[in-house]
This record gives structure tokens, sequence and C-alpha cells, in this order.
């Protein structure tokens, strides 16, 4: 039985939900000033350590060992990104944020900027979210004039402003690196690590970048604590997160769970089960990048990073697509592959030329024209984009296509007409 | 090239960055607002304004799809195609909207109104298939929806 929770969620739905008198009237922005006044930026980094929160945008990081990664006395700024470009294919879950209560993620950038000793946040948000910039620039500038954001705010002597950044329709500004070249206004390909962005970030100086959802969580673990945090869901991977479950579903949407349900109930509860009455195929658990899942992995499956490490996928950015029995899955794979082609940034070679190899291939076995050597050449072409490249991109294509191969095999054999003997 | 009450809204972008360049894509977002794409010219203003040269603009125009090296019609359309929206029937509104306005893929209409494009996720999954009209997003959309919406852009 799933037992939908309200933390990040509880004020979406309200009437005026984005206002700031409504977030102050639900006990908005106490932390924070609360914050201020008496919070010690240590103790802060360390209770966010402690709370186990990590990084919800799909890498799945400590958020407080990342914060802790700045370096003491630094004389530089410090900058505070936090990542709403939100492009995984199957994620709609920080747009969720921005759109119903965006002061909550305003009230998690001031603490957070204390947190780390940063007097400049940028919130970089895909153009493709109109309605959703407008209202974080809205609920910005009603925190500047409220003086929540600015000069010596409430007293304190902690200086803030914040900044709306914006991208231009490319998934890889997610890539904190990318994200970094995109605000300097630099063609935003990533950057290889070390340096790692906590100690050269934004124009050179430290920089913290977390997700939208991330951030969201901290008003919640710093009102609360640490231990109530650790406590919920899944021990290893604790809070509530926001699944996003789209595809052949009844019900699909954003659904806040603690961590370590039953995939298999949140299909069949919360979202009315699979459309029309149809049998399940298969699951892509945490957006596009992860690793498929067949109906009994599906089965047997909770949604904690133990269990899915176990069956060989991940959470990422909890993006769940539903696929049922009609799907084609070479055709659904090739949707994918074409998504990789068309975003990567050009920058590696492996990557730049083995993703559009790789549709190409696939091309050939939806038009009939299969060759028996062709699973063998996907697999070799992932073989060799996977880790070989400066970012995580071309690993995020090579997981959902060698899965995919893998594990529906049979409907690729089907097309290209005669069984083959592929693979490793 | 643009109105004192443009050029104040660059120049408070501008200010929010340690280096001018840093503003480039928010400048460069509301020279497309102001005159639909960005032109060789506007991108030469570009530069002069964040003290770049022009190769430094093109390199940003020419790597982002939302940006626009080339005149679009009046009013741009993106079709998700990813697979939750392909799952949920896009290619089907895709199909519709390229035969109604009779253009393929980055295709405009012969009277300049309507360009075509498609877009890769839009993060609207769970309200599949979706699209942007003019950067504003609908979804859940059957081919009446689209019909209406086309006829409500002038």
């Amino acid at each position: 039985m799933i037992t939908q929770s309200k933390v990040l969620s509880a004020r979406f739905g309200k009437p005026d939900s984005c206002a700031l008198s409504g977030y102050r009237e639900d006990g908005g922005y106490v932390t924070y000033l609360d914050t201020l006044k008496t919070g010690q930026p240590d103790e802060l980094v360390a209770t966010v350590k402690e709370s186990g929160l990590k990084g919800r945008g799909g890498a799945g990081f400590s958020t407080g060992m990342k914060w802790s990664f700045v370096p003491k006395g630094t004389d530089k700024p410090i900058y505070l990104c936090v990542n709403g470009d939100e492009s995984e294919p199957g994620t709609f879950k920080d747009r969720q944020i921005i759109e119903h209560d965006p002061h909550q993620l305003l009230e998690g950038v001031g603490i957070t900027c204390f947190a780390i000793k940063s007097h400049t946040a940028y919130i970089y948000l895909r153009c493709e979210f109109a309605e959703g910039i407008r209202k974080v620039q809205a609920a910005i500038d009603e925190a500047y004039a409220a003086g929540l954001f600015g000069k010596n705010i409430d007293g304190s002597g902690f200086d803030l402003d914040v900044y709306v950044a914006t991208g231009a329709g490319a998934y890889i500004c997610g890539e904190e690196t990318s994200l970094l070249n995109s605000i300097e206004g630099i063609r935003p390909y990533p950057r290889n690590k070390p340096p790692f962005p906590a100690v050269e970030g934004l124009f050179g100086c430290p920089t913290i970048i977390n997700n939208i959802e991330t951030i969201a969580n901290i008003p919640h673990i710093v009102k609360n604590g640490a231990a109530w945090h650790a406590g919920l869901g899944s021990k290893d991977d604790p809070g509530t997160r926001l699944w996003c479950v789209s595809g052949h579903v009844n019900k699909p949407g954003v659904f806040e769970i603690e961590t370590g349900f039953s995939l298999q109930e949140l299909i069949d509860g919360p979202c009315g089960g699979v459309r029309d009455g149809k049998l399940l195929k298969a699951v892509i658990p945490g957006g596009s990048s992860s690793r498929v899942l067949t109906v009994d992995e599906v089965a047997r499956t909770n949604m904690d990073a133990t269990s899915m490490r176990e069956i060989g996928s991940s959470l990422g950015s909890a993006g769940i697509i539903v696929l049922d029995e009609t799907t084609d899955m070479v055709d659904a794979v090739l949707n994918l592959m074409k998504f990789y082609a068309h975003e990567s940034c050009g920058q590696c070679t492996p990557c730049r030329e083995g993703t559009p190899w790789v549709v190409k291939v696939l091309e050939r076995i939806m038009s009939g024209s299969g060759r028996t050597e062709d699973l063998a050449l996907l697999v070799d072409i992932a073989d060799n984009m996977e880790g070989r490249t400066v970012c995580a991109l071309a690993d995020g294509a090579c997981w959902p296509l060698v899965s995919i191969v893998e594990k529906f095999r049979h409907e690729f054999e089907a097309k290209i007409g005669a069984p083959v003997g592929a693979g490793s | 090239m643009f109105s004192e009450q443009v050029i104040a809204e660059l120049e408070t972008l501008r200010s929010h960055y340690p280096k001018p360049i840093a503003a480039m894509v928010p400048v460069l977002h509301i020279v497309q607002r102001e005159q639909g794409w960005c032109s060789p010219e506007a991108q030469a203003w570009v530069a002069e304004f964040l003290s770049v040269t022009p190769l430094d603009v093109n390199e940003v125009v020419t790597f982002y799809p939302m940006l626009y090296d080339k005149q679009q019609g009046r009013h741009i359309i993106h079709v998700c195609r990813t697979l939750s929206c392909d799952a949920c029937g896009s290619k089907d509104l895709w199909k519709h909207l390229s035969g109604k306005l009779g253009v393929d893929r980055n295709g405009t209409t012969e009277d300049g109104k309507f360009t075509l494009r498609s877009a890769e996720c839009l993060a609207s999954c769970g309200t599949a298939p979706v699209l942007l009209l003019d950067g504003e997003r609908h979804e859940n959309l059957s081919n009446d929806d689209v019909d209406r919406l086309l006829e409500s852009a002038s």
C-alpha cells in the first residue's frame, strides 16, 4: 500500500500558492530568518550531511558532503547555482516546485547560501519553462521587496543576491559544468573534472550546484532536523521524492512518496494501473538514462538506491516511464537514441560520432534492412562510448540502449528476420 | 537597434554578472523577443554590448536549438517528440500539424505565419502530448485542440 507524503508538495494546488503572503502564513521564511540570526554555517552543513539527503538531479551524491568541499577560508566569492534545466526525458518534478511553490525554493536558496557562505545565487531555468521563469522571477521580486534578499537581510549583516539565468533548449546544460559555461556565456561544453566546481566553478570561483528539488528540501531539513529526514523512507537514501510517472498508465503525474516503496504498487495504485487494461511490458525507472526493467523486475523491486543497484538500474531523476505490451521496444529505444544524438554537444568524438551511428543502425533495423551483425554492432558502439567522454551523456545513452537490446533481444531479432549471435 | 526601454532591460541583465559576456543567453532571448531571430546585425550589436567578438556571439547562437540564426515564422510551434509524448500519440499530432500547415520539420508556412519545429523532452511527460506555441506550453492535446490553437494565433 502506497502512502503519499506532503512535504515538498504540501502547498501544491493551494489557491495562490506562489504568493509570498500565503507562503508566510504557512510558516514560510521563519526557518530562513532564524538561520540568519542564530545559524552556524558549519552546523548547517553537518545537519544536511547527517540528514542523508542525496542530490535529486540524478547522480545522487550526498548534498552535505558536496557543500563541505568548498575550500575553507577562500578569499574568492562563492556561488550557488540551482540546476533547473530539467531535461531528462520522463522527468517533470522541478517544474512542479517552481510553478506551484517558488518561495519554498527561494527559502532553500537563502539557507543554502548562508550555509556555504555564498552571497550570489543563480537559478538556472530552461527557457521552455516560460511560466516557471515568470513565477520564480515574481517570487524573487517579492522577496527583495520584503527585505528577504538584498543587503543586510533582517539586520543580520548577511547579503544575498538571487538571479534567474536561462538556457536555450540544450539538455547538456543540465550537466553541472556545462551549466557553468552556459551561465558564463560561452559554448556550454562540459568541463573536465578535477577541478571540481566546489573548488573552481563559476568564473573560476568555488561553486555549489544543486538541483531544484534538492534545494527545496533544505528548509524542511533545517526546520525538522537531520534525524527527521534520515528517518523518512529507506535508510541508505532517505527522504521523500517527487516521482514522475508518464507513459502508459491511467493516471500519470507527480507523486510525493518516501523512498523504498514497491514500483509495482505505485503503478497499480496511485497511477491507476496500465492504460486501457493492457499488460505491462517495461519500465524505465529513473529518467531515460537509467537501465530498463522488465515486468518481472518491476514486480520485485523497491524504489530505493540499494534495491535499484541490486537490479542493475538507478533511481536517477525519478522519471518513471511505463510502457505497455503494445510498445515496439526497437522503436522506443530509437526514440531515445535520437534524443541523445540530438543532445550530444559534439565535444567528445565517441559521443558525437557514436550516438548518431546508433540511430542509423536502429533505423536500419526498423526499416527491415537490419543485418545479423547489427546487435553486436550496437553493443560494440556502446562499449566504445561508455566511460570515454568528458561527461556522462554518452553513458546515459548506453545504459538504456544496451539494457533494451539485452532484455528485449527477441524484438530486434524478429525485425532482423533471423536469430543472430550478438553481444560480447 | 533597440528602444531605450529594451536597452535598460538588457543593461539590468548585464549587471547581474561579474563579466558582461555572462549575460549572453538572457540577452539573446530578449533580442529574439524583439526581432524574432538573432540576425547577423543583432549578433554584431550584442557583441559590442557585451564587449566580445561577433564570433563569440555566433558560437553561442549556433549551439542552442532555441536560438535562431535564421528568420522564423511569426509563430513558432515546438512539438515534443521524446518517448513519453511518443507513447501518448505525438507522432499522430505531428502528422496532423505538418499536414495542416503543409510544412515539414523546421519548415515555415508560405505566408510566414508558422514555423514547425520538434523539441526534445519539454518536462511535461505526465500531460503528453505537449507542444509550445510561442514558448507557452499546451498539454494533453487532441487534434481538435491543436486546430483551435492555430486559430487563436493571430
